[in-house]
């Protein structure tokens, strides 16, 4: 486990949001979809996931429903509402932004000042 | 502690339990579930795989209450923190918690109870079915809703817009179901009634129209629910029962249903007969004279998709061809509609406008109240500063301390509101049972109902929105660095700030109540003082009905002298005479009258409408109406002798120009008979307290005989004992004769009612806004002396007179309450022209009235600052200055 990032505050919703875009997903699966669209990278404790799920719920930003999953089981089904897509897209430029202005200073060495 | 723990248990079950929170704990579960269905793939057990599972999931009992808060979830539990948190700090300043509550209540109450009253008899309209539809028809000018039985048999049978019209008169008649005969009231009405109003029976069978056959066929009566219950016990057997209406057999026919109590909201008749026995129950009838207006009311539903317009044109056609073949007694025949509850608009206008006015005013003292609380508040919030600013500092947000804020002011409204409903609901149930005038059965039905605890509620709510919004601002603008460094006694600013400005509002309006009901007690003691051409006081009135002992004709003036000779030789009396109603009864009798030479007597040619009085002739003795020229009317006036009336001043002058010309002059009545002045008397008042000037002819009772029977009777003796001499005497001249005796003071108080009831409201409302007066200046001033008692302490430390001292602790306070009752003075003094349309003689340009409005604001502001300036005076600055 020594190789996978903390979580930055803010972080989980911004992947929950973009995990749910490409698709329905219940909780597990987005925990899934996380780790393979992360590579794995991140560390994330199972159970964080949800008061997460439920604070998007309220925002208004998925909404869920519960069905029946792959593994015949019920589960509740999140997805993107309209307000969520507008909320990921804003994050995504504010995150490429932030990343940006970061990996640019980090970068910086001392004969380029 | 077992208890506090099932205590517990039951709250967990409550408020955690919920199905949303099973819902997510089930939310949960399926996710390990489906974490250890991946396990169990790559070769675990089940047992093994579940255990492995819920160790990955983390701290589940952490998460389920992130989650659960973060869905919103823990809503209740802060409501009812914050509502456990407010009720402590409001048991902290129990003194506060009171006096916010009294004065809620009693503003709550006042409205509760106007409100319930404008329910009863406005909003709530008569109940019938299909109430919007029904409309009572209004004739003339004047609006006057009494029609005669040939006119409404006309607009009955000739208009197309009514599904049915049906039409009632009021009467009273001895009533004899086998024992003591007692007077009742009823309503005379015509056989299509309950059928036009479309009202079933609750027991046994109503009368229709085809049981009219002529004149004294349809020998029935229909009980109402709640006389039935009271007078027969509920017993159904009641149903066919023979009882005596005035010594002629009728016949009960059957009982309406409890909901349907007339077609009055504030008479309803102890029972229903048809009116074609006009001459059983009043001894004679009218319905075949269009000339006598005798039907209190013609009624009837729309028919369906006409409008009242529509209805308004049909009827007025009907008129114009009516006026056209009646010529006589047909005179300005259109007609309007309104509604019924309250007979037509002459009487229901009034006093639908000063209901509403009313609720301004109980409104305008809950205003004040609410301005009064806010003020409170906000002096409050400024003292608790500091706490806010603690909170603030160690992280409470804005929005948690303002919700903290409102729901103490919403505590305190609902606490008021219950307890001014409470005391509403107490006085409204009074109200209810009393029978304001003994002589009429005048009634007010104002039970509460749903309507009125909603408003209440509401009121409640919104006021405590209202006052609880004042301190917002300061709590949002509460900077707590800069309070926890200085702390919160900071400064006071010189500018107006909100709190000023609620007190001179609350002032304001505090001095509108106040004038207003100054004027009107004022206009009451004008009206008891002016002339009514009678002396009320020392006179006992008998007042009944000689049909109701089956005295018909000849019989009727004879009796009447044999009652008054029998009175006459009670010991101690002075004078009796009779009259058929007396003066201010409900109205006067009104006929037209005509000058000698006219001929052609139709309504529009008459030269003025006089009130008719038909009397014995030692009556202006027994009235004590005094005599100005001419001779009396006497016992040889009667029927075989020339027609001779006394009229009174006002007549002389419009009839015939001057009193002297008067005398001997003769005059015309509607019926064509000449009739010779004889005397004059002094001008009076008839019809009601507020009338002008009003023509009056007094007419033999031997001439014009009427079985109406008022004797005065005038003695400076003991009322009661008077009465049961009264009493004993007629019951020997015959048994069976029912008959009502009361001091005539009392009789008038049917014509000083509504005076008297507006007096009373307002004056109640006046006393109201004075208290609401005195605690808002007492809190306010109260509030700046504590405020500024260090820098009063300073300034009796360097010698400042108590005058100074007071001028420091008190000038604003009296300068704001100066400048809000100037404001509220002119303001009442415009509302107060309103109240001239029912408080007779009510002027609010009446020098007297302002300097009492100036003296009593004057007073309230002495005694709510008395307090503060005697703490102002005492305050010691050694002390003072040690403490700091």
């Amino acid at each position: 486990m020594g190789d996978q990032a903390q979580l930055l505050p803010g972080t989980l919703d911004l992947l929950i949001l973009r995990a749910v875009s490409l698709g329905p997903l219940h909780g597990y699966g987005i925990l899934l979809r996380i780790g393979q669209i992360s590579g794995n990278a991140l560390l994330i404790e199972q159970g964080a996931l949800y008061p997460g799920l439920f604070r998007l719920v309220r925002q208004g930003l998925l909404k869920a429903n519960w069905g029946t999953s792959e593994n015949n089981r019920r589960a509740k089904f999140y997805e993107l509402t309209a307000a969520g897509r507008r909320r990921l897209r804003e994050e995504t430029d504010n995150w490429n932004r932030l990343a940006t202005a970061i990996g640019t200073a980090l970068a910086v060495q001392p004969e380029e000042i | 502690m077992r208890f506090l723990n099932s205590l517990g248990s039951l709250w967990e079950r409550l408020f955690h339990r919920s199905p949303k929170n099973a819902e997510m704990e089930e939310e949960l579960r399926s996710h390990i579930e489906h974490r250890a269905d991946d396990l169990e793939r790559s070769g675990l057990d089940r047992a093994q795989a579940r255990r492995r599972a819920r160790v990955e999931f983390g701290g589940y009992e952490r998460y389920r209450q992130e989650s659960y808060e973060a869905a919103g979830g823990q809503f209740f539990e802060t409501v009812l923190a914050d509502v456990r948190f407010s009720l402590r700090m409001l048991r902290k300043s129990p003194g506060f918690t009171i006096a916010a509550v009294l004065t809620l209540a009693l503003a709550i109450g006042a409205n509760a109870v106007v409100f319930a009253v404008l329910n009863a008899l406005i909003l709530r309209p008569i109940r019938v079915p299909e109430p919007q539809s029904l409309y009572a028809i209004q004739r003339g000018n004047d609006q006057a809703i009494n029609h005669s039985y040939p006119d409404y048999r006309d607009l009955r049978d000739r208009n197309r817009s009514f599904d049915g019209l049906t039409a009632y008169n009021l009467a009273s008649v001895g009533l004899d179901t086998g024992n003591n005969p007692t007077p009742a009231w009823i309503y005379e009405v015509t056989g299509n009634y309950f059928d036009a109003l479309n009202i079933h029976p609750y027991l046994g069978r109503f009368f229709h129209a085809s049981d009219e056959h002529g004149a004294n066929s349809a020998p029935y009566i229909v009980l109402p629910h709640a006389y039935w219950q009271s007078r027969f016990q509920s017993d159904r057997g009641v149903v066919g029962r023979v009882v005596q209406l005035n010594k002629h057999p009728f016949t009960i026919l059957g009982v309406a249903p409890p909901e349907f109590r007339g077609t009055l909201a504030f008479i309803f008749p102890d029972f229903w007969a048809p009116i074609v026995n006009q001459e059983q129950i009043e001894g004679s009838s009218v319905l075949n004279e269009r000339g006598h207006r005798e039907l209190l009311m013609v009624l009837g539903h729309l028919k369906a998709g006409v409008a009242p317009a529509q209805a308004i044109a049909d009827l007025n056609s009907i008129g114009s061809s009516l006026e056209k073949t009646n010529p006589k007694e047909d005179g300005d025949m259109t007609f309007t509609l309104a509604r019924p509850g309250l007979a037509g608009d002459w009487f229901g206008r009034p006093l639908r406008a000063f209901l509403v006015g009313l609720m301004l005013l109980a409104g305008l003292i809950l205003l004040a109240a609410c301005a009064n609380l806010g003020s409170l508040f906000a002096a409050r919030a400024a003292d608790r500063g500091r706490e806010v600013a603690l909170r603030l500092a160690l992280g409470a947000s804005r929005c948690r301390i303002l919700r903290g804020l409102f729901t103490e002011a919403v505590l305190i409204s609902l606490a008021g509101g219950a307890v001014g409903l409470a005391g509403s609901v107490a006085l409204l149930r009074w109200l209810s049972a009393w029978r304001p005038l003994s002589s009429s059965p005048l009634q007010v039905a104002v039970n509460p109902d749903a309507n009125v605890y909603l408003v209440a509620l509401l009121l409640a709510l919104a006021s405590g929105f209202l006052f609880g919004a004042v301190p917002v601002r300061q709590v949002l603008r509460t900077d707590p660095y800069q309070v926890v460094k200085s702390g919160s006694s900071a400064r006071m600013g010189q500018r107006m700030t909100v709190r000023d400005l609620l007190l001179v509002v609350q002032i304001a309006i505090c001095a509108v109540l106040v004038t207003s009901s100054m004027v009107a007690v004022r206009g009451l003691m004008r009206s008891l003082e002016s002339n009514f051409g009678f002396e009320p006081q020392n006179a006992m009135l008998l007042q009944t009905t000689l049909t109701m002992a089956g005295y018909m004709g000849d019989r009727v003036p004879a009796m009447q002298k044999r009652m008054i000779d029998a009175l006459e030789t009670i010991p101690g009396v002075k004078a009796v005479g009779s009259v058929d109603r007396p003066p201010l009864h409900y109205g006067a009798n009104i006929a037209n009258v005509f000058t000698d030479r006219t001929t052609d007597l139709k309504p529009a040619n008459a030269a003025a409408q006089a009130a008719r009085y038909r009397i014995s002739p030692e009556y202006f003795d027994a009235a004590g109406t005094a005599f100005l020229s001419g001779r009396a009317l006497n016992w040889h006036d009667d029927k075989n002798a020339p027609r001779v009336a006394v009229v009174n001043r006002q007549f002389a002058n419009k009839i015939f120009g001057s009193v002297p010309a008067a005398i001997g002059g003769y005059y015309k009545s509607g019926d064509g008979s000449r009739i010779q002045v004889v005397g004059i008397v002094e001008d009076g008042k008839y019809g009601t307290l507020t009338e002008d000037l009003q023509p009056a002819m007094f007419l033999s009772l031997l001439q014009s005989p009427s079985p109406v029977t008022s004797l005065v009777v005038r003695s400076q003796r003991d009322p009661g004992q008077l009465a049961a001499e009264i009493k004993s005497k007629v019951r020997e001249l015959d048994q069976a004769l029912p008959v009502d005796i009361q001091t005539w003071n009392r009789e008038l108080e049917g014509a000083l009612f509504a005076s008297r009831m507006a007096t009373i409201s307002l004056g109640v409302m006046g006393l109201m806004g004075a208290v609401l007066a005195i605690t808002g200046i007492f809190g306010m001033a109260a509030y700046s002396v504590s405020k500024r008692l260090r820098e009063l302490g300073i300034r009796i430390a360097l010698g400042a007179q108590r005058k100074q001292v007071l001028e420091a602790a008190l000038g604003r306070a009296l300068r704001l309450l100066a400048f809000g009752s100037a404001a509220g003075l002119v303001l009442g003094v415009l509302a107060s022209r309103v109240l001239a349309y029912i408080v007779y003689q009510a002027t609010p340009r009446d020098p007297l009235v302002l300097a009492c409005v100036v003296l009593a604001m004057l007073l309230l502001g002495l005694l709510a600052t008395w307090i503060p300036a005697q703490r102002a005076l005492s305050v010691n600055p050694l002390i003072l200055l040690r403490e700091e």
